[in-house]
């Protein structure tokens, strides 16, 4: 409990913190409560922000709701950050686990697999990936999911390494208990703290990696996204910065939040670490 | 150079060449994993009416054959660098993509050395000033920078000193119909290079400063730097001489990882400036479903990556010798 007291007593990260809830209110209710879809011509296009009652931030370039594109807009970044996320860390972790408990050749063979995908260029492969298996949801959580998780599984293999000679775990092998329960009940519990830090920066990546993929047109042609808003109005930047602007701030916010939260976590989980750090 | 160091470089090689050929056999599955003939994949939306242009890749490809003979006749053409034609632009895949290499060479590598430099000084002087006002701007900026998506910041960046400003160009990589030669085309050139490589390089500038200010700040409390202070050495002096080549190693490391995020991000900043290198081309492939000139992109960029790893590897055991060759 000492590290949900340290965290709400950091004033930054308790400030990521807030700033998540609510895009994730608006994220889960946003489109029950606002009346809008984000697609249907409603106005004629350009209108500025605040220059019409109606439609707060105004229309695109082709009178499509700006305020409306923006709240469904963040279902599909939070939604693809954390499921990406999750995928990421059920390869990472086993893989990892498997290659720091074991270590000799288990190790030798997945670490040089990890280091294939750590080297590919990681934007160009999740790029070939959704385009290959044609862009919806589903390819660009999948390829975002396939090119995050070497780092999980290094981490992971790092703190297997550490801790598989400790005395609790040699007590674990005396007492005849199986490599799977060792490996998900001693080591695992106690190499939580860097894995929850590495995952809340992980769903900040994956939302950028989101947002950069459907700016490409890759993404989901039936969903609504911030990056596919800024992409639509690159070609009328001149003429209507502001529908460029407001969706790059959205994203920017989310990601900040989700970073500032990061570093509270890690500040409150390996205070000895981060403390060493700051000085 | 000793024969160890040959062998280290040796190994590197042949670790190197390993990641290409894993890289080339996923691109070869791939293509079949994808639903539909995989003729028709390759050649994409463009070629795929053109029944000549389909048995053409059919049998350059061997496609009517076993999938192991498949697979070698892929990997014996890549290493040939022959990596079919492209329908849109009837030119071999190999050469177009080596035609718009200078382009992202030029790019990337004005992007690393601006990072370096730029995120090296912020953070010696954040570590300097530790706990003043430019410390806290250093680290703010930074911050900010981690979290904006790097295609809006070209595009802000864009509208802000080009449209509004009418500082700097932001369109391509030479002004159209100028004909420019000798002195004045570099100066073009460069002119149009300052916006993409600034901000293609501004995510690792922000990791740099961060790194060096951390860094420094670790070696400051170290004890021959406490020494060197005893002795009388000047601050400055003992910031650069010792401090600063000390907490330089661990900035080092990250050069080789920060290859592939330039290749990567190349595609973003090629779009939004009109940049023609292999970014754009990528693009290009994407708009075009040329899925064939998609890999190619793809799997030449990864080669860049390999190499620059390699080169970095190579760097590094000259510049810190103890450093564990046999690894």
């Amino acid at each position: 409990m000492n590290v949900i007291r340290a965290l709400t007593q950091n004033k930054v990260a308790m400030f990521g913190f807030a700033v998540l809830l609510l895009l994730s209110l608006i994220a889960i209710f946003g489109p029950m409560l606002y009346d809008g879809s984000p697609w249907k011509m409603v106005q004629r296009p350009f209108i500025p922000p605040f220059a019409n009652d109606r439609f707060l931030l105004g229309t695109d370039t082709l009178g499509r709701d700006v305020l409306a594109g923006l709240i469904y807009g963040a279902r599909i970044s939070l939604l693809v950050g954390l499921v990406s996320t999750v995928i990421a860390l059920l390869i990472g972790i086993p893989l990892g686990a498997y290659a720091g408990y074991f270590g000799g050749w288990v190790d030798e063979i997945l670490m040089r697999f990890t280091e294939v995908f750590q080297t590919v260029p990681s934007f160009a492969l999740a790029i070939v990936l959704v385009a290959i298996f044609e862009p919806s949801v589903y390819s660009i959580t999948g390829a975002i999911a396939i090119v995050s998780w070497p780092p999980v599984a290094r981490l992971v293999r790092g703190e297997f390494l550490a801790l598989r000679n400790q005395e609790y775990v040699l007590a674990a092998k005396l007492n005849g208990q199986s490599h799977r329960n060792i490996i998900l009940k001693e080591i695992l519990p106690n190499s939580l703290s860097p894995i929850i830090v590495l995952a809340s920066l992980m769903v900040a990546t994956a939302i950028l990696l989101e947002s950069s993929l459907s700016f490409l047109g890759l993404g989901d042609p039936e969903i609504m996204s911030w990056g596919y808003m800024i992409g639509a109005a690159k070609t009328v930047i001149r003429q209507a910065w502001w529908l460029s602007f407001i969706p790059g701030v959205a994203i920017a916010v989310t990601v900040l939040a989700l970073n500032l939260l990061g570093e509270g976590l890690n500040e409150a989980l390996n205070p000895k670490l981060s403390g060493k750090r700051e000085h | 150079m000793s024969i160890q160091t040959l062998m280290y470089i040796g190994g590197r090689l042949i670790k190197g060449a390993i990641v290409l050929l894993v890289i080339a056999v996923f691109n070869f599955f791939l293509i079949r994993a994808a639903p539909g003939d995989p003729a028709k994949v390759m050649a994409g939306e463009a070629g795929a009416t053109d029944e000549l242009f389909l048995q053409q890749l059919r049998e350059q490809f061997g496609l009517d054959q076993p999938l192991y003979y498949q697979l070698w006749v892929y990997i014996s053409n890549l290493v040939q660098f022959d990596m079919g034609i492209t329908y849109r632009q009837q030119m071999p895949v190999f050469d177009l993509i080596m035609d718009r290499m200078p382009a992202t060479l030029l790019l990337t590598g004005a992007a690393f050395l601006m990072s370096l430099l730029i995120g090296v000084l912020a953070g010696v002087v954040a570590a300097q000033k530790h706990k003043q006002w430019a410390d806290s701007f250093i680290t703010v900026a930074a911050l900010i920078f981690y979290a904006t998506p790097l295609f809006w910041l070209a595009m802000m960046a864009a509208l802000f000193f080009s449209v509004y400003l009418n500082w700097l160009p932001s369109f391509g990589m030479e002004t159209v119909g100028a004909n420019l030669t000798g002195f004045d085309r570099f100066v073009d050139i460069m002119t149009h290079l300052i916006l993409p490589a600034t901000t293609l390089g501004l995510f690792f500038t922000a990791v740099y400063a961060r790194m060096t200010r951390t860094s420094m700040i670790e070696t400051t409390r170290m004890d021959f730097v406490k020494t060197a202070i005893a002795k009388g050495m000047t601050p400055n002096r003992v910031t650069y001489r010792h401090v600063l080549r000390n907490a330089l190693l661990p900035v080092v490391t990250l050069a080789g990882l920060q290859a592939g995020q330039l290749i990567g991000g190349a595609v973003l900043t090629e779009t939004v400036f009109a940049w023609p290198g292999i970014g754009r081309l990528m693009f290009e492939a994407l708009f075009q479903r040329d899925y064939n000139l998609l890999l190619g992109v793809f799997f030449i960029s990864s080669a860049m990556v390999v190499l620059f790893n390699l080169i970095t590897d190579v760097i590094y055991c000259v510049v810190d010798p103890r450093i564990e060759l046999s690894k």
